[in-house]
């Protein structure tokens, strides 16, 4: 499957874009160094407290936004907030839906019934909104952004995992290890799941970029990380006044907005072609068995 | 009498991610006119590879890579190469000369149309200008008898759906009622055509023996059995009286009782419509029931063929033999052949039976035998012989 | 005890739901009440067409499915099935009756025992391809039975499941395979070894040559036979071909629409077929033999739905002897010959 991986031009793509970004979070401390007497490493420096986002200088080499927090550093340490956010989030949600997903498809009845009405009523409200009413109520916290997250994403699997066991559930193959007298437990986890995780996984690697944007649209409405953190939706969230430059140029202080978004967007990309791949080379296989 | 169909060093290959495969590998093989050929085999052994090949529905990634199939066309009274016909001119033959049943026929049947609708689209395919004759007719007797006021609103509308008739007719796809049928309004036009298919429809199934035909007719796949959904696609393939109906296993999916009824169903359509028909079957005993002639195959390569009391009295070729021993009967021990069956990766040398025959000699690993005639109306490609 | 496995009155209705409040508005009678004895070192045939109920009257007899009504005795002793007996009319609420029930009717078998069961018995599914979990190499496949009754551990395990490999034609060389590199035969052989795995007394098999080749069945029939022999098994085998039941079997039960119509010897249900559909299932089978061709019965009219089988006899409607009996009553299983039990009012 590497190989596959490697062959597909965009999926190699994918793979590049994140391993860049993987070394950057690693090495942050080494590519943007703290500065001596800063305490907490993901509060970005800022000399001064000018408003006025100034221009990439030998000093701080993508700018400064609003506030004087030096963009550099805070995309530099961005990435390792959304490395956090995207993959402590989806972590937790695979594992709710797994175990919700699972128990509601392989045994019916009741327990789906009751499992697919909780999530209904949580599929019920818009994600951004009811994001954005948990972290108002948590206090605004990256945090409280994921668990926002979390609690609005789970729902989704859920219906997905119950969908792929129902029909993983039907197969032969599962009979055949009840007929050996293998317990309801051993008969998901060793032969159900397994089978059914596939498209699973797809979703999860897609949907990574998908939390990391809206958690930089919480922060950027100002429900997320504090202020100064280094999350690239923080650094967005600082360039709203500054989207557009005084009269006759309006692009003066692109660099504020642009590259915290270019980072995004990159991210996201990465992670939606690595997506794509999953779901190309498992597709076939998936028809093809 | 001309054979129907003339497959000469017929060689089909497929060209796949781990491989070239072997599909079928210089086939000579005659289809007379008016007999029941059978190809008895295996998996892997060509033979619904060789029915694709005569329709050339060869699925990617395979290719004909050489040889000719000669079909001697009735009507045009010559004979043409298939495999150099244009994809235009052969489409005209697919379910018109030569058509083809499937094995799954809950898989061959649309599930969003009615069983009358998809009969209906064969004929409205392949045989308008039929349609458009009896169409005009209809039409015709209208303008004639009809009279009062109302008809008279109606006349000149009717001249207009004669004319239009005409031209159908005359040619098999004229442009003008193509253009129409796209468009809302007119092409409520074309709904005589649309309802002489339907009567057509309604005489097939009752030929195929489906009872209460017109009922059935309206009725969706799924709420068919099995074996009325098997008549219905024969019913498809035999819409405009095929000189060759290819069956690619049509009875294997279906009950012992019903295969039963199908197959008398098969004996008939030969003698009532003169057609040909290759019936490819894994079951020797289907075979010998339906069949005037029976081909043996295996892994690509033609063993045997034979009619079918000389290939179930006197079977000659080793694999013949063991497939024979290989059925159950009762009261009989089952002989295995030993080994498995031929890769089709890659196959064995020479013969493709040998690592399994008992017969082996050194000759047979080295070069493949020609077909010879030992018998009346037996060819054998054997070293033996 | 000669009586492996007796199964009484077995019914299986599967429930149609319909309607708004999906309640029950019928039932598909798949398997109406089937009594059979299955005697140990026998081999029995179970041959019916498609909706005749033999793949479920093979499933609830392990189990697999939980009975409407009616008993599966596996190797119970005469005197407890008389007791139960005695004490069946008594009613349901004697405890006495419900203990024996709990303690040796297979089909009311508390979930521990079921599990202490299927050690003993075991299912050979119909279809190689989707039987065997494709994400697993097979030497966990054919080991699972043991890692689940907790029978063995280790290197033990490791050699049990070569030899079981060997014993079905496999080489030790291809523990690591996945089922996907294996020919269908191969892979049945896979599942047979997994049945063996904890040395069951009793196999049933559900029809596991239809999706093979001939020359691969003929393989699997002997491989079959061999084991039986080796290990001293027990089989029910399902299937549709009355060739091979005919072949193979020690004794065959014909099967129509949920009911056993016809039970007997091979040679008498191939020679002397006393149920008329009985002998129009030996007429319609294909023989190759060209000179077996006339004096075909070709039965009339379709199976009819198990959800709405006719009254009386299941066969009247199309049976050509029918007569208004036949209509109106259902007739039993009893013993004509022989050796030789059929269900019909008026056998040939």
């Amino acid at each position: 499957m590497i190989r596959q991986l490697v062959k597909n031009p965009l999926s190699l793509a994918g793979i590049i874009i994140l391993l860049i970004f993987v070394v950057i979070a690693i090495f942050a401390p080494l590519i943007a160094p703290t500065p001596d007497g800063h305490l907490n490493p993901y509060m970005i420096p800022h000399e001064g407290y000018s408003p006025i986002p100034q221009p990439p200088s030998e000093e701080h080499i993508f700018g400064t936004t609003e506030g004087q927090y030096d963009i550099f550093y805070g995309v530099i340490w961005g990435t390792r907030s959304a490395f956090q956010v995207g993959l402590v989030v989806i972590g937790i949600v695979v594992v709710i839906g797994i175990i919700l997903g699972s128990l509601a498809g392989y045994f019916g009845g009741i327990i789906d019934e009751v499992i697919m009405r909780i999530t209904d009523i949580f599929l019920a409200f818009p994600t951004l909104i009811l994001a954005m009413a948990i972290v108002s109520v948590l206090g605004p916290s990256l945090k409280s952004v994921m668990i926002a997250l979390a609690v609005v994403s789970w729902p989704s699997y859920a219906r997905l995992i119950r969908g792929d066991i129902l029909q993983v559930r039907e197969e032969d193959y599962i009979e055949a290890s009840r007929g050996i007298g293998a317990s309801s437990s051993r008969v998901i986890i060793r032969h159900a799941l397994p089978n059914a995780i596939y498209p699973t996984l797809v979703m999860a690697s897609l949907d990574i970029g998908a939390i990391v944007l809206s958690a930089a649209a919480l922060s950027f409405l100002g429900l997320g990380a504090p202020e100064g953190y280094a999350d690239w939706g923080q650094l967005t969230s600082f360039a709203r006044n500054w989207i557009v430059g005084p009269y006759g140029e309006p692009l003066k202080y692109w660099y504020a907005v642009t590259i915290p978004g270019l980072f995004i967007l990159f991210f996201v990309l990465g992670w939606n072609l690595l997506g794509d791949a999953f779901r190309d080379i498992l597709d076939p296989r998936l028809a093809r068995r | 009498m001309e054979n129907l169909i003339s497959i000469r060093d017929l060689t089909v290959r497929f060209y796949t991610y781990e491989g070239v495969v072997h599909a079928i590998d210089d086939l000579d093989l005659d289809i007379r006119q008016g007999e029941t050929l059978g190809i008895v085999g295996e998996t892997g052994s060509g033979k619904t590879m060789t029915a694709l090949a005569i329709l050339r529905l060869i699925p990617y990634p395979g290719r004909i890579k050489s040889g000719s199939i000669a079909f001697f066309d009735r009507d045009l009274h010559s004979e043409i190469e298939l495999l150099k016909l244009s994809e235009d001119k052969m489409r005209s033959i697919r379910g018109n000369k030569i058509s083809m049943v499937f094995q799954e026929p809950g898989a061959a049947l649309n599930p969003v149309y009615t069983i009358g609708n998809q009969i209906s689209e064969v004929f409205l395919l392949h045989q308008r200008p039929e349609l458009g004759k009896r169409a005009k007719e209809q039409v015709d007797r209208l303008l004639r008898d009809g009279d009062g006021l109302a008809a008279g609103m109606k006349r000149p509308f009717w001249r207009w759906q004669r004319r239009l008739y005409n031209k159908i007719a005359q040619e098999s796809n004229p442009l003008e009622p193509r253009f129409l049928s796209h468009l809302p309004l007119f092409r409520r036009l074309l709904w005589r055509l649309n309802h002489e298919s339907e009567l057509l429809t309604v005489d097939m199934l009752k030929d195929v023996e489906i009872p209460d035909a017109a009922r059935v007719a309206i009725h969706y796949p799924h709420e068919l059995s099995g074996g009325m959904k098997q008549r219905a696609v024969i019913a498809m393939a035999l819409a405009c009286s095929p000189e060759l109906l290819i069956a690619d296993e049509p009875t294997t999916s279906l009950d012992v009782t019903i295969q039963a009824q199908m197959l008398e169903l098969f004996r008939r359509i030969k003698v009532e419509k003169g057609a040909s028909i290759l019936f490819i079957t894994h079951n020797l005993g289907v075979a010998s029931e339906v069949c005037d002639r029976v081909a043996v195959m295996y892994a690509g390569s033609l063993c045997e063929v034979a009619s079918v009391e000389e290939l179930f009295l006197h079977p000659s070729h080793p694999y013949t033999r063991a497939l024979l021993d290989a059925v159950p009967m009762p009261g009989k021990e089952l002989q295995t052949i030993p080994g498995l069956l031929a890769d089709p990766l890659n196959p064995p040398s020479g013969c493709r039976f040998h690592p399994r025959c008992p017969n082996a000699k050194p000759v047979c690993q080295q070069e493949k035998a020609k077909l010879k005639e030992i018998g009346k109306d037996h060819m054998v490609a054997c070293h033996l012989f | 005890m000669n009586t492996l496995m007796d199964i009484r009155k077995l019914k299986k209705h599967f429930p149609i739901v319909g309607g708004v409040l999906r309640r029950p508005v019928g039932a598909v009678k798949a398997v109406d009440g089937v009594s059979l004895t299955i005697k140990r070192g026998q081999w029995l045939g179970l041959v019916g067409e498609s909706g005749c109920g033999k793949t479920t009257l093979a499933k609830t007899a392990v189990r697999l499915l939980k009975p409407t009504s009616g008993h599966i005795y596996f190797d119970v002793p005469d005197e407890v099935k008389a007791e139960i007996e005695e004490l069946e009319p008594l009613g349901r609420n004697n405890s006495k009756l419900n203990f024996l029930l709990k303690e040796n009717d297979l089909a009311t078998f508390p979930g521990n025992r079921v599990r202490l069961f299927r050690r003993r018995a075991q299912l050979v599914h119909q279809d190689p391809f989707t039987s065997l979990d494709p994400r697993m190499k097979i030497k966990n496949i054919v080991a699972e039975p043991l890692t689940v009754h907790r029978v063995l551990s280790g290197q033990a395990r490791e050699t049990a499941v070569k030899e079981l490999l060997g014993k079905v034609g496999l080489s030790a060389g291809q523990l690591n395979r996945y089922p996907h590199q294996f020919s269908g035969g191969q892979r049945q052989r896979i599942a047979i070894a997994r049945a063996l795995a904890t040395r069951p007394e009793f196999i049933v098999f559900d029809e596991p040559t239809s999706a093979l080749d001939v020359s691969v069945q003929a393989q699997i029939l002997n491989l079959l036979k061999e084991l039986k022999s080796e290990f001293g098994l027990t089989y029910l085998y399902i299937t549709h071909e009355l060739l091979i039941a005919e072949s193979v079997c020690d004794h065959i039960a014909v099967m129509y629409l949920g009911k056993v119509v016809e039970m007997a010897k091979p040679e008498e249900i191939f020679h002397k077929p006393l149920h008329p559909y009985s002998q129009s299932l030996v007429a319609s089978t294909p023989v190759p033999d060209p000179q077996r061709r006339v004096g075909r019965i070709v039965l009339p009219g379709e199976v009819p739905s198990p959800a709405n089988p006719p009254p009386g006899c299941t066969f009247h409607p199309r049976c050509s002897r029918a007569s208004q009996e036949c209509r109106e009553l259902d007739p039993a299983l009893e013993l004509i010959d022989e050796d030789h039990y059929v269900a019909c009012y008026h056998p040939l």
